[in-house]
């Protein structure tokens, strides 16, 4: 795949704080998030990559652009929701969403009828007529993400997309992301701080910790993986079970502490064929987990600095 | 791709013109403003002067007309830089009124409520957003100024011949030049009020506070630090502009003779008068420019 985000050894500072310290990395999943406690940098790697800020040192690519020479490029590509509230009170929804586009380069006619689509499309299509100032938090939130939209961008930044969203709110708006994201006809960049949201929606997480990439961990790749790991308690005398598993090609390891089986199936196996030899061998299978590193445990990890992973390799 | 297909769709049309997509806040701006009857009608006002000076000329050269009006006095008018001095003296204020109104209404909201960054992620630059945001103040206050005053020129020349033009050519530049210079800083004090007081009505009156409370305080310089010539006018926008006028209408100037001491008669060289507006155009730039960013930076 072809990276839409490089980082190269980008270095930001902010009133001459440095924010982002030495960030280097090739992205190519069709939505990443980027995770981090508050004050790691996220909304101004996401700001940096708009051009709001300039780099101290390195570079970044979206696209294939870089930030330092072809930012209006980038910004011709890209849709941005931004985290705080970003709208006029006094604009009604359709003719605030109608002249972002038309800001992005659509033809009046093209924007008025892309603005009426959008806001159909993020369920404001009743309210498109009511002032922004009116509506409610929620309403907001699916307006800013019609503006970041509006205009088909081929990258998509969101920065805390369910913020303040109550839930049937948040699952709208998630269920939304991932629409877009399945169309395959966009990337996109998340920021949160909730893990549930990125689990749910991406395949890439960055982690940033004090302005550093903490962790890079591939979703898809790790789902996939933890389904061939699997913990196993048993009743009954073990060997002869564990020995006829090795046979298959598992690699098992015993917890001596807790008696538990750990086991990595290779790709040709199945549960089902465990269940069989442990009937054979007259062993009751009392409990069997599949590993589960959640997002949670890598963020947790990365922020303990327990761990520096390098992912797929690609950092 | 009609309403009821609802899904994601890149857009693949053609784009417009970047260097003419300022304007589109412009259009936007436009339609707010008339929006309003009061400022339509206010607006339609500020015409009055010219409209005015546009019969005046037609009565002054129309003996017919003249007579049977009976209005003998217009048969002594002149038609001359002294003329226009008055309709622009007129218009200052108005043109003035006018950018109170609309100006703080153009930036405040959009930083009151965190626009900045859904502009400026567009492929639209912070100047492309000022010269949309001024060329709103700059076309209506040129549409009162001298768009309607090149109008007057034309009808007088039309009724006195080309020799009357030819006689007053610093009449038409004057008018040009002066309602430029007047133009550019009204409207740029009237965005950087408006950037930096978010509130519109707060920025409203510090526009007013600009045009007349600057004015007493250099009138209190002058009197507290006797000075002599009366520099504290150099911040009273409106004696300074109407320096400016007489400068380039008349081509002489009187400029704060009427507040030397007794007997001094020492006035302000024309050229002050130029330094000093464009000394505020320059401030008022400079903090706009500052203010008008896609995020602030906390320091």
């Amino acid at each position: 795949m072809i990276p839409f985000l490089e980082l190269d050894a980008l270095n930001v500072q902010l009133a001459g704080r440095p924010i982002l310290k030495d960030l280097t990395g090739t992205f190519s999943g069709s939505c990443i998030g980027l995770l981090g406690p508050n004050g790691a940098g996220k909304t101004t790697l996401l700001q940096t990559m708009l051009g709001f800020h300039a780099p101290v040192t390195g570079t970044a690519r979206i696209l294939g652009f870089d930030v330092r020479t072809h930012i209006r490029e980038i910004r011709h590509q890209t849709g941005y929701m931004p985290e705080s509230d970003s709208y006029i009170a006094g604009l009604t929804a359709i003719r605030f969403v109608r002249m972002m586009a038309e800001l992005a380069g659509l033809p009046p006619e093209a924007a008025m009828e892309r603005a009426h689509e959008t806001l159909f499309y993020v369920g404001l299509g009743e309210a498109r007529y009511r002032k922004l100032g009116s509506y409610s938090l929620g309403m907001k939130q699916m307006a800013k993400l019609a503006v970041a939209i509006v205009h088909g961008p081929h990258l998509l930044i969101l920065d805390e997309p369910t913020n303040g969203l109550d839930p049937p709110g948040r699952q709208r708006m998630i269920q939304l992301v991932k629409e877009i994201r399945d169309t395959r006809e966009i990337n996109l960049i998340i920021s949160s701080h909730l893990l549930r949201d990125i689990e749910e929606c991406c395949d890439e997480v960055m982690i940033l910790k004090d302005g550093r990439i903490a962790n890079y961990c591939n979703l898809e790749e790790q789902r996939r993986t933890n389904r061939k790991f699997l913990q196993v308690e048993l009743r009954g005398e073990h060997e002869t079970f564990l020995a006829a598993v090795e046979k298959l090609g598992c690699e098992c390891a015993v917890d001596q502490r807790t008696h538990r089986i750990k086991m990595v199936l290779p790709e040709q196996v199945e549960i089902r064929n465990l269940y069989e030899l442990a009937e054979l061998h007259a062993i009751q299978i009392r409990r069997l987990d599949y590993k589960r590193d959640s997002l949670q445990d890598i963020f947790l990890k990365a922020m303990e600095g327990r761990e520096r992973s390098n992912g797929n390799g690609r950092l | 791709m009609a309403v009821y297909k609802q899904s994601y769709k890149r857009f693949e049309g053609t784009l417009t013109d970047q260097r003419w997509r300022f304007t589109i806040l412009t259009r936007y701006a436009f339609q707010t403003v008339f929006e309003s009857r009061l400022l339509g009608s206010f607006f339609s006002l500020c015409l009055a002067p010219h409209l005015v000076a546009l019969g005046l000329i037609y009565l002054r050269n129309s003996p017919g007309a003249l007579g049977a009006l009976n209005l003998p006095f217009v048969r002594f008018l002149e038609i001359d830089g002294a003329f226009f001095l008055t309709i622009y003296e007129i218009e200052t204020y108005l043109s003035f009124l006018l950018v109170t109104f609309i100006g703080p209404s153009l930036i405040a909201p959009d930083l009151a409520n965190n626009a900045l960054p859904l502009y400026l992620s567009r492929p639209f630059s912070k100047q492309e957003y000022i010269i949309g945001k001024l060329s709103v103040l700059i076309v209506l206050t040129s549409l009162i100024t001298w768009v309607p005053g090149l109008l007057v020129l034309a009808l007088q020349t039309n009724q006195a011949g080309l020799a009357w033009l030819s006689e007053n050519v610093r009449v038409v530049i004057g008018i040009v030049v002066g309602s430029w210079i007047w133009i550019t800083t009204i409207s740029l004090m009237a965005l950087a009020l408006s950037a930096w007081v978010k509130m519109r009505p707060a920025a409203m009156f510090s526009l007013f506070g600009a045009f007349f409370v600057a004015a007493s305080f250099g009138n209190m310089a002058n009197a507290l630090l006797d000075l002599n010539p009366p520099w504290g006018l150099l911040i009273d926008l409106n004696m300074t502009m109407r320096g400016l006028w007489q400068w380039l209408l008349l081509g002489r100037t009187e400029f704060g003779m009427a507040f030397a001491p007794a007997g001094s008669g020492a006035g302000l060289p024309s050229w002050t008068a130029l330094l000093s507006v464009a000394s505020f155009s320059a401030i008022s730039f400079v903090l706009l420019v500052k203010k008008i960013r896609a995020c602030e930076v906390v320091r």
